[in-house]
């Protein structure tokens, strides 16, 4: 049976992470019967293992819930869950666009965060009606009061009538619901008109092929329909239509104001890219619902098999990932000291993180992964641009007329205690301050900053000067001339390309010293003296030397000591294997781990 | 010739030593003629599987076994000789200290079948005896080295260098001392500083990488001008002075290991297969435990295990590459049924060649003397 349009309700979540999202979209799956018990797991929404340890959500997800209100009517209410991290900025305003209003969850312990001022403001940018929510009051820490006043001071939402709740005791959520049904404007569209979907998000199921979310606005979706989408013109026939209960379950048609899925037989979710709008191949909608944009990878790492022989492994699992993955990309590449890799494109670093650890956990491979950079615009004396998304591919410096590097603005959220060092920080990584506002004993700090000063530990560092209590979050703020160099390390005259990077000038020399001490104490002694040093260009920036080995050997080895020796071997030797080989000179892995991670201090 | 050594294990001392991480034990009192008993009863537990062999060396070590009576020293050698066939060159070695009353056993050992006499001097410096924790003074080891150097044809000292603060021109006044009081053999040792030491624990340093190497190069120049040769690493001989028992080590033949945590080798041909297989056995270390399981089980074994082919390889050779002459590949053929040039990593090999740290004859593979200086580096590297 089709509900009408008015009793339809769509909205979002947003929150900041462990704010408790997903414990309050349990909650309402609960009072509304979707799950049997058996079938309720905690947190249903987040189904990748990853998502749920970090309690993350990486892909949207959906679920439709049939409400039967105090005023006596039945509501079908469509909860979309947003991926949660800054990283994902585009998905998250997609899925915003499927809905009509958002929840503004805050724990009533911490109050706002960086990450839920951001989703709040892609909320209100998307015209969404804001309906605050207290949570965690259980909690003996719970402080409505003072977060109620910190939501309308730096949110700027009003928030007198906010929802004091514990999604964890459940107290309140049915109030919620209630406020829903009141607050949420329902949907509009005409199922007469052509068809208008949106594409919210797509993934990959083995069975079924690409499935995709959407928001139908105008018009309708049915099986055996043909759809087109608009940013590639490819059609395709629509096999299954259906919602998530939030199982998937097949049913007729989707309307306007609908949230569900479809399937046609598509391959990859390449095809299917988030924000894109699908319509009708026979009755096609004039122009596309606005805010469409192909996803662009903004930080890239090499990753490289730990044992060269896992090459083809590493390849056919970013392939699988990929599969479900399309903002993330991997071309392959060849590295003198690392061997054979891929160059892979990421949305940001979490996204780099989430990638890494789904191959080191799912796949079993052993990686790894050089600094992360980000992609800078040259532009070179020819009068040609270019990308580079590599430090090792930096042409002659002589080639280059000026160089761009992307800029973020940065929202940072710290208590004022600790507001000094986040100073420092944002300052040492170049930043130019936009504001400063105080609410309450918080501080909100607004910095724009070179992405490629944040792609260098500087989530570890804001971590350890605030002892945890920032909170940060960014979007992409254009690019902008700067004086970058690209700094090589040589290993006794060889460049590695595997550590080169690219830095401001101002800070190449540093940064090159520091990596060479840091490799002075990495590498081992060999038969030979080793030098290591850090040159922009043909000019050397630092030096430091590994002196030769003058001797290596054991006094005594007799009866007793043989079993001994013979250990000690074996494990040098396995360590031996980990080594990769510059020039003459080996260099363990660790080396290169430890001098790419903590590239500064 | 194939050869066969057992390896008699006295694992009490008068004093411990602060470098030594030998299994050495002081006792208040010994009942010596239970520990003879012991040692009997596991001779003869492994003469029934290794009776037809031809014993070619007994080595007493320990500990201080020069400290046990010279008639319990006899019976074991004439244990050995009743249950093996004992070779009529066979070389009977007994580490001794240089104290006095020790020095006054010398020719009591000699009448009991000891032929060849390993004397622990460390050292011809007070002050360096003094640190090296050693009970005896330098005239007393001089004195004993005299006796010893009387009483029997194949004798050797035993001497530390390397120590904190000894500087090359100390070390050189000191080994011309000691070429003094032998010509035969000599075992001069780089101080190491081994876990579960004195030193170990006190975090001594030794004299430090360039000057050790300074010492190295010269304790080797000087004797083989003085025609003791380094037979292996730390090891100079006479020819025909060689300590056989070692070499029977380094080449890769059987020994046994007879005491509380003494190690032994024993090659079995395997029926079922072309090939041989290397037996490690490892006795329990604490000598009461020892004592009693020998007496109450049979059995002093803490365990036997067989070497996997990779084992008994990399074996081979870090103990052949200690010597001079190197490894035999014809031998290390025979040992493993592998050619050792399948098993090295060859281009590393023709590195280290060029190098000029490794050598190669027909039928030996070998380091040079620079190249013995780094030889735990390059087995690495040739094994890898």
């Amino acid at each position: 049976m089709m509900t009408e349009i008015q009793y339809k309700r769509n909205f979002s979540i947003v929150a900041h992470i462990d704010h408790g999202k997903s414990t309050l979209a349990d909650r309402m799956i609960e009072i509304c019967g979707g799950l049997s018990d058996r079938e309720m797991k905690d947190q249903v929404l987040d189904s990748m293992d990853i998502e749920r340890e970090r309690g993350i959500t990486i892909k949207a997800q959906t679920v439709k819930l049939k409400y039967q209100s105090r005023n006596g009517n039945k509501y079908e209410l469509n909860l979309i869950d947003t991926p949660g991290h800054v990283d994902f900025t585009y998905e998250v305003s997609r899925s915003l666009e499927a809905c009509e209003g958002s929840l503004l969850v805050v724990d009533s312990t911490q109050g706002v965060e960086a990450q839920t001022l951001a989703n709040a403001y892609l909320a209100i940018e998307a015209d969404h009606e804001l309906i605050p929510v207290l949570n965690k009051i259980d909690l003996p820490a719970s402080d409505p009061d003072r977060v109620s006043n910190q939501i309308e001071e730096v949110v700027g939402v009003d928030a007198t009538d906010a929802l004091k709740i514990s999604a964890k005791t459940g107290d309140g959520v049915a109030q919620v619901l209630e406020k829903i049904i009141d607050l949420v404007p329902p949907p509009t569209g005409s199922e007469r008109s052509p068809l208008k979907a949106l594409l919210v998000d797509s993934w990959y199921d083995p069975y079924l092929g690409v499935m995709i979310l959407v928001r139908v606005k105008d018009g309708y979706l049915s099986k055996g329909m043909k759809i087109r989408f608009m940013s590639s013109d490819s059609s395709y026939q629509i096999d299954n239509v259906g919602v998530f209960t939030p199982k998937p379950t097949p049913i007729e048609r989707l309307t306007p104001g609908d949230v569900g899925y479809i399937t046609a037989s598509i391959k990859t979710v390449a095809e299917t890219p988030v924000g894109d709008t699908i319509t009708s191949d026979k009755n096609p909608a004039d122009a596309p619902l606005p805010g469409f944009k192909p996803s662009i990878p903004v930080v890239f790492s090499s990753l490289f098999p730990t044992d060269n022989a896992e090459f083809d492994e590493l390849r056919d699992s970013l392939a699988k990932l990929r599969l479900n993955d399309s903002s993330f990309v991997f071309e392959a590449e060849s590295s003198a000291a690392l061997g054979l890799g891929f160059r892979c494109g990421f949305l940001g670093l979490l996204h780099l993180e989430i990638i890494q650890e789904r191959l080191e956990r799912e796949f079993g491979l052993d990686l790894i992964n050089t600094a992360p950079s980000v992609v800078y615009k040259l532009h070179m004396t020819n009068g040609q641009s270019l990308e580079l998304h590599n430090p090792a591919d930096m042409p002659e410096v002589t080639q280059i007329s000026f160089i761009e590097e992307p800029w973020i603005k940065a929202t940072i959220l710290v208590p004022d205690e600790h507001l000094g060092g986040v100073l420092s920080l944002c300052t040492e990584r170049r930043g130019e301050q936009l504001d400063l506002t105080y609410a309450g004993s918080r501080a909100m700090v607004v910095y724009r900053l070179p992405l490629n000063e944040v792609v260098f530990d500087f989530y570890d560092r804001l971590k350890s000067t605030s002892r945890g209590y920032a909170s940060f979050d960014y979007q992409l703020d254009g690019y902008r001339e700067s004086k970058l160099v690209k700094v090589s390390i040589l290993v006794n005259g060889e460049q590695v390309d595997a550590l080169s990077f690219i830095a401001h000038f101002d800070q190449a020399e540093a940064r090159g010293r520091l990596i060479c001490e840091r490799l002075k104490d990495l590498i081992p002694r060999q038969l030979f003296k080793i030098a290591i040093q850090a040159a922009i260009g043909g000019k050397v920036i630092a030096r430091e030397t590994v002196s030769a080995l003058r001797k290596d050997v054991t006094a005594k080895c007799y009866g007793g000591d043989i079993t001994r020796k013979r250990k000690l071997l074996e494990k040098q030797r396995k360590g031996k294997k980990r080594m990769r080989q510059v020039g003459q000179v080996e260099i363990p892995q660790s080396a290169f781990l430890a001098a790419l991670r903590t590239s500064d201090t | 010739m194939k050869h066969f050594g057992i390896y008699i294990h006295w694992p009490f001392c008068e004093s411990k030593c602060p470098y030594c991480d030998f299994n050495s034990h002081v006792e208040e009192s010994i009942d010596e003629g239970r520990w003879l008993a012991a040692y009997l009863s596991e001779l003869n537990r492994y003469a029934n599987t290794t009776s037809k062999r031809t014993v070619t060396s007994i080595f007493f070590g320990g500990g201080t076994p020069s400290l046990m009576g010279s008639e319990t020293l006899g019976e074991i050698i004439k244990a050995i000789s009743d249950r093996w066939n004992l070779w009529k060159n066979a070389e009977i070695t007994l580490e001794a200290n240089p104290s006095s009353a020790e020095k006054n056993k010398f020719i009591e050992f000699k009448q009991n079948g000891v032929t060849r006499l390993s004397l622990g001097v460390q050292s011809l410096d007070e002050d360096s005896l003094l640190f090296l924790g050693r009970k005896h003074s330098v005239s007393e080891a001089k004195e004993a080295a005299v006796v010893a150097s009387e009483v029997f044809d194949r004798f050797s000292l035993d001497v530390i260098y390397g120590l904190p603060g000894q500087s090359p021109t100390k070390w050189k006044r000191e080994l011309a001392e000691i070429l003094k009081l032998v010509t035969t053999h000599i075992s001069a040792y780089q101080l190491t500083i081994e876990p579960g030491t004195q030193f170990y624990r006190d975090k001594v340093n030794t004299g430090g990488e360039a000057v050790e190497k300074k010492m190295f190069d010269y304790t080797y120049d000087l004797l083989e001008k003085k025609n003791l040769n380094a037979y292996e690493i730390s090891n100079f001989a006479k020819p025909g002075h060689e300590c056989l028992h070692n070499c029977t080590y380094w080449t890769g033949d059987d020994y046994l290991g007879i005491g509380p945590g003494s190690h032994g080798r024993i090659t079995k041909s395997d029926f079922n297969y072309l090939g041989l297989e290397t037996y490690a056995t490892l006795g329990i270390k604490s000598p009461k435990k020892w004592l009693e399981n020998v007496e109450e089980k049979g059995s002093g074994d803490l365990r036997t295990s067989k070497l996997k082919p990779s084992e008994r390889i990399d074996e081979l050779i870090i103990c052949g590459l200690r010597m001079a002459k190197g490894l035999d590949t014809g031998k290390f053929f025979s040992q493993t049924g592998i050619s050792l040039y399948d098993v090295i990593n060859k281009e590393k090999l023709l590195t280290f060649k060029e190098r000029g740290w490794v050598k190669q004859n027909k039928d030996t593979l070998f380091l040079t003397h620079k190249g013995r200086n780094f030889l735990n580096y390059l087995a690495v590297d040739l094994l890898a």
